[in-house]
């Protein structure tokens, strides 16, 4: 659904200084837990490896990066052992 | 405005809240029974809770000018405890008859085991039995898309089951393509964090259109802000959408998936 021109608001003026701001935080995060070296953990792994994702085009981006983030799996678990999620998928996690 | 808040657990919130959703121009609340961040001990703390929906919380809201409806189950976060659920299961028909009862929600899954889904699968016999309206819910993050696909299959199952009288909620980029496919409802939710902020579902909107899909904030005990849904309302305005398509999203769809049920009236 596109807005005819002379609807549509600028984008970029609306959303750049919120883009940059996230942009920031997103690196300040990966710079402090390295030097408190913590990038051993699986999240920050996958955060490393969604990062690719951003020079992607298609416009699939924020998709492509859930599915990444995903559970790959299909079947339904034995039992849950816990009830909260982490925000990325840990293989080694007891199923 | 005026709009609809589909999903908030006001049991979790306060007065003040309520002042906030009036002030704002909510006409009317629905409230999905959910998990209260701990197990409930027995049956018995289910049946004060259903109370509390169906009592106490109506006329709460009723303080503000907002009508409020509901919605009974046993969470998924609940039901490893087997029997716990198939004795609350047995309690939620005598609820369904109440006047602000519009069916049977959030059901679903949380971490996607066996045991979750063989008390989905019982809350969907029993909608099915009591020609219900389901609310679904979706698991969290790195397990919503597997829960997601799992949900439709186990709805599908179910022959009976009307899609247009189901609403799949929590849905995210990844997976409002195939709630939306299988002739479902989407439900978006506005968190600060773990779904979706206004700017992705007004993205979402734009991708997939405004038919069979709401917005909520699914208010509760965690971060999460009741005022979200007309502060995405907002953000659809500073884009450029007219005020119509806002007030389609924001009022007309609610209130056409739970008019289906015809105790619903706004």
């Amino acid at each position: 659904m596109k807005l005819p021109p002379e609807q549509q608001a600028d984008l970029v003026d609306l959303g750049f200084m919120d883009a940059r701001a996230k942009l920031l935080d997103i690196a300040a995060f990966l710079d402090r837990v390295e030097r408190h070296d913590q990038e051993d953990d699986y999240r920050v792994k996958d955060l490393y490896k969604m990062l690719s994702n951003l020079n992607d085009s298609g416009a699939e981006r924020v998709k492509n990066i859930l599915i990444g983030l995903s559970d790959p799996s299909t079947e339904p678990i034995a039992k849950a052992h816990t009830k909260g999620a982490a925000g990325a998928y840990d293989p080694e996690a007891v199923l | 405005m005026r709009y609809i808040e589909p999903h908030a657990h006001m049991v979790s919130r306060t007065t003040d809240d309520y002042l906030k959703l009036a002030t704002a121009g909510c006409a009317a609340i629905s409230e999905p029974a959910f998990w209260a961040g701990y197990d409930r001990s027995s049956e018995q703390g289910f049946y004060d809770y259903f109370c509390h929906l169906t009592g106490f919380e109506p006329s709460r809201a009723a303080q503000f000018g907002i009508k409020h409806y509901t919605w009974m189950c046993i969470n998924p976060k609940e039901a490893e405890d087997m029997a716990l659920a198939d004795a609350v299961l047995d309690l939620i028909p005598e609820f369904l008859a109440k006047p602000t009862v519009l069916g049977i929600g959030e059901i679903g899954l949380n971490k996607n085991s066996r045991n979750e889904l063989d008390i989905l699968e019982k809350h969907i016999q029993l909608a099915e039995d009591h020609d219900q309206l389901i609310l679904v819910h979706t698991p969290h993050l790195e397990d919503k898309l597997k829960g997601t696909l799992l949900i439709i299959d186990a709805l599908k199952n179910h022959a009976k089951i009307d899609p247009c009288r189901v609403i799949i909620d929590h849905v995210e980029e990844h997976t409002v393509t195939p709630v939306l496919d299988a002739g479902f409802w989407a439900g978006m939710t506005l968190y600060p964090e773990s779904k979706l902020t206004a700017q992705r579902a007004i993205d979402i909107i734009e991708c997939y259109g405004n038919e069979q899909i709401w917005m909520n904030c699914a208010c509760d005990w965690g971060v999460s802000d009741p005022l979200a849904v007309p502060k995405a309302a907002l953000e659809m305005k500073r884009r450029g959408h007219s005020p119509e398509r806002v007030h389609q999203v924001v009022f007309e769809n609610p209130k056409a998936f739970m008019s289906q049920c015809d105790k619903f009236g706004v």
